[in-house]
């Protein structure tokens, strides 16, 4: 049931959702077991639009994107649940017909460009070497072409002549550029960014995020942005996804999640952002704890164990039910994933003061 | 990079000089004398007062240092050898005379490296393609019965001793079955065939002997490599298997493998003994075994140390200026 609810969620009057991901299950065998990576996770991007996809390392973030381009390997990875690209399904799709969605109609950005571009290539090749594969009819002319086009745009100054340095000649910045325009060079649909600009300092991040919205307004691609930084969030995404141990946990709108959180884990992703603006009397709290294995769910709220809240819940239902993800208080378009009765007050009564003391006396 | 070649050159310089004089020394201060022979073949009595006699006409009295200066002078500009009854001209570079043959050691050495390069590079190209390929097939299908077939299969080649192996393929493959032609060496400029046939065998055996390392580190390096970033770049960016197997996995691992052959291929240069041996090629390593036979052929092994320190300096020399061709990050670095 959750799925309808969710892919209603994202509020997009104009036209389906490109993405559509449908109990999205992910699991990895191992050694040790079966690792659920990803567990039954729904959610879709309409064109134009950016989801932001919070959470922990290890909370499923990657690994769900991943499976958008079908980057896992077949033998290592057991992928159930639908994933609808522009209506294509992308679950049991033949290699020929993943190879020719990758990098073209969906494509990806890692996160450290040192290590994601080749060392021993020129940026050029790299990215006429994208271009070709999708465009097989072009000469080696155009495709050098495009490539200095595309890093004239993301904004590499001469790029005529940077075409032919290698990455490790890039500073930080310019190089998570070149991977933006090797990302775009085909013109995708879908832009999944895998945290982009965890690697690099502030006003270099403020920067790529700048010229990531200024492409999608060109381009009108529908953009997945994972991170682990609210402030990116803030600064970029439509929607918010946020993940804890392989589930959705909170989803809706950014403005409504990061105005009205509904879910303990989330509460704590805000608690842990440091902010200079805030009063000196904010504080930063860390969320206590590990994340769980992913081995072996225990029964009930994966968060519970961490959860400063689970109290206010009657009788043993956090560590015996997993929640459902449905709608809180707050109209059908802002679920969680949490058993609390009202959280909205709780959040404005317990932790807002703590976090943002100017902000909660205003309300 | 040119100041590089010129310090690198310097110091190799220094480490051949240093390598050829210990083991001149080693075995000029040794308890073989060379000038018994001379003087036993020279007919009548050997008498301890004629043995003294030969031995400084030999220069053999001369201190080690003085003896070999004169040695590593010859090479740059010749000099007048005196065995006593015989008196050579030995013309630059000179590594003097066998005391065995009485053959200059330049010319034998000319005629005697030709079938030790000859295998090194048979056997190179065996090992290579045999090794290279079995480690990227392995790693690019890791985990499954082919990789665990092949990696114990390399094991298995590799534990069985080099001349037990040496000597199974001429016995049964030469000797007895006749598939292979007769082994050894036979002149190139006679015969290019027969000289291939003769050495077939010979770079087979020392390639699949050899192949097992170059697989495990292929292999190695591949897997490694497979799970670098850039090359998950190079599956999302849509690229087919292959292209990213061999454009994208296997130009980065390839780097150190090129460094150990390199180093392998210069230690080859300087003979292979037990294929020489075994398979009678009368190249550099079979060569230098010979000499250490009693009576010590003193120029002969100082001569074949020189040349097998001198490939192998070269060829770390040859590796380290690959190197900056091979990895971007080395030359403008």
């Amino acid at each position: 049931m959750t799925s309808t609810q969710t892919t209603s969620t994202t509020g997009t009057p104009d036209g389906a959702p490109y993405l559509e991901v449908t109990d999205l299950t992910v699991k990895f065998p191992t050694a040790d077991g079966l690792v659920n990576a990803v567990s039954d996770l729904s959610y879709s991007v309409p064109l134009g639009r950016t989801l932001g996809i919070v959470g922990e390392s290890g909370s499923g973030k990657s690994v769900s994107s991943m499976a958008v381009l079908g980057l896992h390997d077949a033998r290592s990875a057991r992928i159930t649940g639908s994933i609808k690209v522009g209506g294509r399904e992308v679950v049991g799709m033949d290699e020929r017909d993943l190879r020719s969605l990758r990098g073209n109609t969906v494509s990806m950005i890692f996160q450290d460009a040192l290590a994601a571009l080749h060392p021993f290539y020129r940026v050029g090749q790299q990215l006429a070497e994208a271009y070709r594969v999708h465009h097989p009819s072009a000469s080696k002319k155009e495709a050098r072409a495009r490539a200095i086009d595309m890093l004239d745009r993301v904004g590499i100054p001469s790029p005529k002549s940077r075409v032919d340095d290698f990455p490790h000649q890039f500073s930080g910045g310019m190089r998570q550029r070149v991977m933006i325009a090797m990302g775009l060079i085909n013109d995708p649909a879908l832009l999944i960014a895998d945290e982009p600009t965890t690697a690099l300092d502030v006003t270099v991040q403020a920067q790529i995020l700048d010229l990531l919205q200024d492409l999608q307004r060109e381009f009108n691609s529908a953009i997945i942005m994972i991170t682990h930084d609210l402030g990116v969030i803030a600064e970029i995404a439509d929607d918010v996804l946020v993940m804890y141990s392989g589930r959705a946990v909170e989803y809706g709108s950014t403005r409504e999640i990061l105005s009205h959180p509904e879910m303990p884990y989330t509460w704590g992703l805000l608690s842990s952002v440091p902010d200079v603006h805030s009063d000196t009397n904010a504080r930063m709290i860390p969320i206590p704890g590990t994340p769980p294995s992913l081995l072996n769910p225990l029964p009930g709220c994966p968060f519970e164990p961490r959860c400063a809240h689970r109290d206010k819940v009657p009788g043993d239902l956090c560590s015996t039910t997993l929640p459902e993800l449905r709608p809180g208080g707050r109209g059908a378009g802002h679920v969680k994933r949490c058993h609390l009765p009202d959280p909205d007050a709780i959040y404005e009564a317990e932790v807002l003061p703590e976090i943002a003391p100017d902000l909660a006396k205003e309300n | 990079m040119l100041g590089f070649v010129v310090r690198r050159l310097l110091s190799s310089l220094i480490v051949l000089l240093l390598a050829s004089f210990v083991v001149f020394a080693v075995f000029y201060l040794g308890p073989s004398n060379p000038a018994r022979p001379v003087c036993e073949g020279a007919g009548g009595r050997c008498t301890p007062e004629r043995l003294v006699a030969i031995e400084k006409q030999m220069g053999l009295d001369k201190p080690v240092l003085s003896a070999y200066g004169e040695f590593m002078g010859g090479i740059v500009k010749g000099r007048e050898i005196d065995f006593g009854a015989s008196a050579y001209d030995c013309t630059a570079p000179c590594l003097g005379v066998s005391y065995d043959t009485r053959n200059f050691v330049t010319d034998e050495l000319k005629e005697r490296i030709v079938p030790t390069i000859l295998l090194a590079i048979g056997g190179s190209i065996v090992f290579l393609v045999v090794g290279v390929t079995t480690g990227i097939l392995a790693a690019s299908r890791r985990g499954s019965s082919t990789d665990r077939l092949l990696v114990s299969g390399s094991l298995l080649v590799s534990s069985i001793p080099y001349y037990l192996l040496c000597l199974i393929a001429w016995i049964f493959l030469t000797l007895q079955t006749n598939i292979f032609p007769a082994t050894g060496y036979f002149p190139i400029t006679e015969n290019p065939l027969k000289t291939i046939g003769g050495l077939l065998l010979p770079s087979l055996v020392l390639g699949f002997a050899t192949a097992p390392a170059y697989a495990r580190y292929t292999r190695g390096q591949m897997v490694e490599t497979l799970g670098d970033d850039f090359v998950r770049t190079a599956s999302a960016k849509g690229l087919p298997r292959r292209r990213v197997l061999f454009r994208h996995a296997l130009r980065a691992a390839i780097v150190p493998i090129v460094t150990i052959f390199g180093l392998d291929f210069g230690a080859l240069l300087a003979g292979t003994i037990f294929t020489e041996a075994i398979f009678s090629i009368d190249g550099i390593g079979r060569w230098g075994l010979e000499a250490l036979d009693s009576p010590l052929d003193l120029p002969v092994i100082t001569a074949t140390v020189l040349v097998g320190a001198t490939f192998i300096v070269v060829s770390n020399l040859v590796v380290d200026i690959a190197y900056g061709f091979l990895d971007p990050r080395v030359r403008i670095g």
